[in-house]
């Protein structure tokens, strides 16, 4: 029983390091997923944790300053200024902006609420990098014929 | 003609729904006819569903824009590869890919088996159109590849269609999808022959015997599918990453890394009679995590950049997964009896007990990436809020398992069986321990003592290479002492000896060229930078000055070009094109980077834009030190899997001999 003993031992200490390594990576690394209008209504909290929004690129609000970029992002796609569910996004990341990344387009930002309600991303994804489908129109299981694709 | 398609899928349906109640009726009333029956009934399904992509493909190629799939992916410009490999490029045509490709496999599977296992084939014919019926129902009942646009209401204007993602146009993009779809489907076989030898409780390896090339080489294909992502990811996306942790990314992973654990535990149980539930857990694990790898890519469960379409299959899937575990786990705790293990871990020094370590690290580097990929979903259900962890996460847990794995890797295979002693650990590990310290000091020295797990990992790498090349130097020289022979006909004719265990080392040494690759990333470096035509920059050693923009248009694409000059200490390397397209069809557009290779270092630019006022050119260079080991240590784990695969020059046999009393009884009923 001996080496059943000494082997447990080991598989419990390995265990342990990765279970420590993994609640490290989780507290370095976690994220709030929000909408944009739950962003808004989050107050002071906002502030504190790391979030990750889901929008749509306002049309024509994507402005180039040197190193970083600034859009807008919606709740729903195709709003114009007036819609009040908006949230200003400043990147200013070192990696390059996806190429699908374009007016209208759905992205995610990855950052911090700044105290100026401005949204500082660390990181922006643009939802089709490899775009396989669009979106289905409701059931498409219920008609075939309704498949029609905008 | 789509209802030609259309009624083959019903038909194919129907055949495997009958093949399965042929199967296990005949088997059950021991009524040959029936299980014959069955049996041809699934090599029509293979010729119905063969109809059904050929005319899928038909439609794809002569550009039929009525069928709402050939619409969404294809439009009449493209180039006639990436109108065929439209099929994959969608939902409904890649579940009809999986289909195909699942009874390609079964019906190969039952005509080579066609003599053999009469007990256990029923069954494994039935495990695998199961799972035909379950993807034959989605695309039958669900999602129809032959869907036709309502007429007069499509929106798409008659005979353009809307093309395939421009990003996808690209080579390894071709093949990447069906070479996963290879290695995805491939795990039903050995899975399927695990459930019959299960269900007709042969106790010994027989089902580990015959489907061990099988699973080799699915596994290799799904090692290509994964690096093939990885080529396209860096030559393509423009910020020279290969992995990002991506959910879809890491649907292809899980399935690899038990399937990589299965792979040596099974050496367990063919030379020791041990761990034979623990190979029924991996191999039924790793088949339903390519199940669940199609269902998270397929039904938009997790966000991702790869935004696949929300789509009404998730919960089928959910299902499927669900009975299937359940009745799996029911099976094999029925079984227990018969899974009796046939000898003793006798020391934690043993090597039995470093194939344990490697199975219990792989599982647990699996069962890390798949808590992290549904986080997401598990903290929603706790706690109501969504929260998602990302790469720092991955990275911190996935790295020292790496560094762990490949210190297995040199340990492993030269540890005795049973027990170990101190002097021949010191005899096997002296020199290799030596060689591994000696560069770590060097690179220490020269300044790597910033990044402590790259020093570690270049450490382990050579301790490993040392290892593998002293038992070829070893084996070798002694047959080149008894046969005359050079070294290179020795080194060869050893390995034709012993196939799996130098082709194993050949495998291992992929495996540690590709490491020394990831871990070149330590030492990335990049700039961003807008620069007129004229003006320079420098990012490293390389001085970069553009010397022209030209641009043009096709018929698919805009685009514009970099001219760039790049110079290193002040002597010229020559030119690089950086580009921008602009697709028409999709009205997206691309950037497609230009990178010099070579075995030291890549360097690579990325025109990312213009700026603001449209003088400057937004231009992004990187220098990714060793990255082109990941793709030289890919061909080394290809060539190495080959050879696994070629049989011995003389047929070794596995006699159990210290396991004495045990084997005989417990004696494989088939072979």
């Amino acid at each position: 029983m001996n080496t059943y003993w000494k082997f447990g031992a080991i598989v419990a200490v390995i265990i342990g390091v990765l279970a420590w390594l993994a609640m490290g990576g989780v507290t370095e690394s976690k994220t709030y997923y929000k909408e944009i209008k739950e962003v808004t209504q989050m107050g002071d909290r906002a502030q504190g944790e790391k979030l990750r929004v889901n929008g749509y690129v306002e049309q024509g609000s994507i402005v180039r300053n040197g190193a970083s970029v600034s859009f807008v992002l919606h709740q729903t796609p195709g709003m114009l200024q007036k819609d009040p569910v908006r949230l200003a996004v400043v990147y200013s990341g070192i990696d390059p902006l996806p190429d699908t990344f374009k007016d209208n387009a759905q992205a995610l930002a990855d950052g911090r609420l700044g105290q100026d309600g401005v949204f500082r991303a660390s990181k922006v994804q643009a939802k089709c990098a490899s775009k396989y489908e669009a979106k289905p129109q409701m059931k498409t299981d219920a008609k075939p014929l309704t498949q029609a694709r905008s | 003609m789509e209802n030609i398609g259309a009624l083959s899928i019903l038909l194919a349906f129907c055949f495997a729904v009958y093949a399965v109640v042929a199967s296990v009726t005949g088997r059950l009333k021991k009524n040959s006819f029936l299980i014959v029956s069955g049996q041809r009934a699934v090599y029509s399904v293979w010729l119905l569903l063969t109809v059904a992509a050929g005319l899928l493909i038909y439609s794809l190629l002569t550009g039929d824009f009525r069928l709402a799939y050939v619409a969404a992916h294809t439009d009449s410009s493209m180039k006639t590869i990436y109108k065929f490999t439209a099929w994959w490029g969608g939902q409904e045509g890649s579940l009809l890919l999986w289909s195909w490709l699942l009874a390609t496999y079964s019906a190969v599977v039952v005509f080579m088996n066609r003599r053999k296992f009469r007990d256990m084939m029923p069954w494994v014919t039935s495990v695998l159109m199961v799972t035909e019926t379950f993807f034959l129902s989605l695309i039958a009942f669900v999602l129809s590849p032959f869907g036709i646009l309502e007429a007069g209401r499509g929106n798409i204007v008659e005979g353009v269609g809307q093309g395939l993602n421009p990003l996808l146009q690209y080579w390894t993009m071709v093949i990447h999808p069906p070479m996963l779809y290879l290695g995805y489907v491939g795990f039903t076989v050995p899975f399927a022959f695990a459930m019959g030898s299960l269900i007709t409780k042969q106790p010994g390896d027989a089902w580990i015997h015959t489907t061990r090339r099988w699973t080799i080489v699915t596994w290799l294909f799904q090692s290509a599918g994964i690096l093939l992502g990885q080529g396209w990811a860096y030559a393509v996306l423009g910020w020279g990453g290969y992995w990002a942790w991506d959910p879809v990314e890491n649907a292809s992973l899980l399935p690899w890394i038990t399937a990589t654990a299965f792979l040596h535990s099974v050496m367990m149980q063919e030379k020791k009679g041990m761990m034979k539930v623990w190979n029924m857990v991996l191999i039924s694990g790793t088949f339903f995590l390519c199940i669940f790898g199609t269902f998270l890519t397929r039904s938009g469960v997790v966000s991702s950049v790869h935004a696949f379409a929300q789509s009404p299959i998730g919960k089928y899937f959910v299902m499927f997964l669900a009975v299937g575990i359940a009745a799996t786990v029911i099976l094999i705790l029925e079984r227990l009896k018969y899974l009796k293990s046939e000898a003793r871990l006798e020391s934690v020094v043993s090597r039995e007990s470093s194939f344990m370590f490697n199975n219990l690290i792989l599982v647990a580097s699996c069962f890390a990436v798949l808590w992290g990929t549904m986080f997401p979903v598990i903290s929603e259900a706790v706690t109501g809020e969504k929260i998602s962890v990302d790469a720092p996460f991955f990275n911190r847990i996935n790295i020292p398992i790496g560094l762990a794995l490949i210190f297995l890797t040199g340990v492993g295979p030269l540890i005795a069986w049973r027990r170990s002693s101190l002097e021949s650990l010191k005899r096997a590990f002296l020199i290799p321990t030596l060689a591994g310290v000696a560069l770590m000091v060097v690179l220490a020295i020269l300044g790597a003592y910033e990044h402590p797990y790259a020093l570690v990992s270049f450490g382990l790498c050579m301790f490993v290479t040392a290892t593998v090349l002293i038992e070829f130097w070893k084996g070798a020289s002694a047959i080149r002492a008894k046969n005359g022979i050079g070294f290179i006909p020795a080194a060869i004719e050893l390995t034709h000896r012993n196939t799996r265990r130098y082709g194993g080392y050949l495998v291992h040494m992929g495996i540690v060229f590709m490491f020394i690759g990831y871990t070149g990333a330590a030492f990335n470096q990049d700039v961003t930078k807008e620069v007129a035509p004229g003006g320079s920059t420098a990012v490293g050693h390389y001085d970069l000055k553009i010397a022209n923009v030209e641009s043009g248009e096709n018929d698919t694409y805009a685009w514009q070009r970099l001219a760039v000059n790049v110079s290193r200490n002040g002597s010229s390397l020559g030119m690089l094109y950086p580009e921008r397209r602009l697709y028409k069809a999709s009205q997206q557009p691309t950037s497609e980077v230009s990178i010099r290779r070579r075995l030291n270092e890549d360097f690579y630019i990325n025109f990312a834009g213009l700026s603001a006022d449209n003088k400057r050119a937004v231009i992004q260079a990187y220098v990714f030190p060793l990255v082109s080991w990941i793709w030289i240590g890919f061909w080394v784990l290809a060539f190495g899997t080959i050879v696994c695969l070629i049989p011995n020059k003389v047929r070794l046999s596995y006699a159990r001999t210290q396991v004495v009393g045990v084997a005989e009884k417990h004696a494989t009923v088939e072979n």
